[in-house]
């Protein structure tokens, strides 16, 4: 039997049902403070008792993401805009970004939740944590901060990039865990080689990967370059960030904090629940959260529920490995993108058409985005100087959106091939 | 002065091609011929016999842009085109390119994309060079 940071990790199935509905009535109760959900609720006439059972949450239907974008920035906020301290935001500009809030009491259970994540993986006072994840609005960077700032760790907050300079605080600091998105693993393999360093020479004695899917091979290579285990860990902002769920050192599924969420697995075209062991989406209910509760959250996620007991001992049940998205997010070095986003800026040019396609590949370890557009036929002067201007503006509006730097492809009229039906807009050759 | 083509390509394998095929077909002689890539684009410039045909030929099968640039005629000999060149240097005139090719064993044409075209043929004028138009161009090379 592991080591746990709280009790509540082994609590018995019916204990943990009890907390749940204790906590799933409050929740309700205080996502209702909020405009959006009141309006909600007084459409369907639900009062302050009708949620009595995790059952009856399937009278209120499914809280997407378009309805925070719609509600954006405070529809969805359910306290006095002086109890907020933190804010973490999307990408995106009008129409496509979502605002998340936090009081004192979220981001202190945040860090619990986190705390417990770590140290289930082994992290202990004293271990150097080197934090390789971007800090700011995303809240992979603070989120795992806090966590580790619980357990007591040294915490090294380099944030994600300058990869000479990575690798030399690892030697210098004698880091002992780190965080980091999984192609930035990668990408740095190539680092150490080109600069002569062992990873395994080093202290490391763990990774934490985030923020972006990735395959069971490529985990096992980069286990195999580094010489450390890598454990997944899973979180969207709407729940928190990082610390939703989280492996054990038995690597195989991952613990989601049922004590702080309440799942259900749906069939993402009929909404109906799906059994244990099957795949479907996954839909997230938060328990604890003040600032912003959300009920039904419809994550796009696809995974299922691990119906065995795990041997670590929890009695929270595991989410199978991310199998891909009911929509059509991607995501490259950590951030998600919408093609959605990037159509958008496109058609505000009228110099690229409406036809474009965005290919996502790996140029030796790392992530590349390419977004190939078709020239206007009036829009071209015969200059290179021009092409080469135009595509630079387009790189730039881009960037701005996304926030990831893409390359920028100029392509005859007619060349992307028109499709029918729907239009495949992302094609993604990473494994 | 004359027209050039310039016509929008990606730089890959059978661009070339289809490009030359296209005005082959539409019986155009090309004169002068130059390529500019940048990366995965690029741009191909074209000065032939029939600007029109090739125009109409290329634009149903591409991106064609059509730019003034300046056709003088020079003896072909040495130091012909540096004397175009000092002379428009003098006048503060940009040459972004040249090509040429000759049209009998003692005179050549040049091709001169410049920063200021009519500029250009006033001083090329008034140095006793003889600038064509597009009438005398054909008649030369046609």
């Amino acid at each position: 039997m592991s080591e746990v940071y709280d009790p509540l990790e082994i609590a018995p199935r019916a204990d943990l049902a009890a907390l749940q509905l204790d906590r799933l009535r409050w929740t309700v109760s205080q996502a209702a403070r909020s405009t959006y959900y009141a309006a909600l609720f007084a459409a369907l006439k639900l009062g302050p008792d009708s949620i009595a059972s995790p059952d009856d949450l399937r009278r209120i239907p499914f809280t997407e993401k378009q309805h925070l974008r719609e509600t954006y920035p405070f529809g969805l906020l359910a306290v006095p805009k002086d109890e907020v301290v933190r804010m973490h935001h999307s990408s995106g500009t009008t129409g496509m970004a979502t605002a998340v809030f936090h009081t004192m009491r979220d981001v202190d259970h945040w860090a619990d939740l986190v705390a417990r994540c770590l140290y289930m993986v082994g992290v202990r006072r004293g271990d150097v944590f080197q934090n390789m994840m971007t800090y700011g609005l995303f809240t992979g960077g603070l989120g795992l901060h806090y966590g580790a700032e619980k357990l007591g760790c040294f915490i090294i907050p380099t944030g994600a990039g300058n990869s000479h300079r990575q690798i030399e605080f690892m030697r210098i600091f004698s880091t002992t865990f780190i965080h980091i998105i999984p192609s930035y693993a990668l990408a740095l393999l190539g680092v150490f080689e080109e600069t002569g360093v062992d990873p395994k020479g080093l202290s490391l004695k763990l990774a934490v990967g985030g923020a972006e899917p990735y395959s069971e091979g490529m985990r096992e290579r980069l286990q195999k370059s580094w010489g450390i285990p890598f454990y997944n860990c899973y979180g969207l902002s709407e729940m928190q960030g990082p610390g939703v769920a989280f492996e054990c050192p038995a690597q195989h599924g991952l613990h989601l904090w049922e004590d702080s969420y309440l799942v259900e697995i749906i069939d993402p075209d009929t909404g109906e629940p799906k059994p244990d062991g099957e795949e479907g989406e996954l839909v997230l209910t938060s328990l604890t959260r003040e600032a912003m509760p959300l009920l039904r959250f419809r994550t796009r996620d696809l995974t299922s529920i691990i119906p065995e007991p795990c041997p670590c001992g929890r009695t929270h049940r595991r989410l199978s490995r991310i199998q891909g998205r009911s929509d059509d997010m991607f995501i490259v070095r950590g951030v998600n993108i919408f093609p959605l986003q990037i159509e958008r800026v496109l058609m505000s040019m009228p110099e690229v058409g409406r036809n474009y396609l965005i290919v996502v590949d790996r140029e030796g370890y790392v992530d590349r985005l390419t977004v190939r557009v078709e020239l206007t036929p009036d829009a071209f002067q015969g200059e290179l100087a021009q092409l080469r201007t135009l595509q630079e503006k387009i790189a730039r509006a881009l960037r701005e959106e996304i926030l990831v730097n893409p390359r920028v492809e100029l392509v005859e009229p007619g060349s992307i091939p028109h499709q029918e039906g729907k239009a495949v807009r992302v094609i993604d050759e990473r494994t | 002065m004359i027209e050039q083509l310039a016509v929008f390509s990606e730089n890959k394998p059978g661009r070339l091609e289809r490009i030359t095929r296209v005005l082959a077909e539409a019986h155009v002689n090309i004169r002068a011929f130059h390529v500019a890539s940048l990366g995965e684009m690029g741009i191909i410039k074209i000065v032939v016999d029939r600007t029109e045909d090739a125009y109409r030929a290329l634009s149903a099968h591409g991106t064609v842009r059509k730019m003034p640039v300046v056709a003088v005629r020079v003896t072909d000999r040495p130091g012909a085109l540096h004397t175009v060149a000092a002379v428009l240097a003098q006048a503060g005139i940009n040459i972004e390119n040249v090509s040429g090719f000759g049209i009998s064993r003692s005179e050549a044409i040049l091709i001169l994309e410049v920063s200021d075209v009519p500029g250009a043929e006033r001083i090329l004028s008034a140095s006793e060079f003889t600038t064509l138009d597009e009438g005398e161009f054909a008649a030369v090379v046609g």
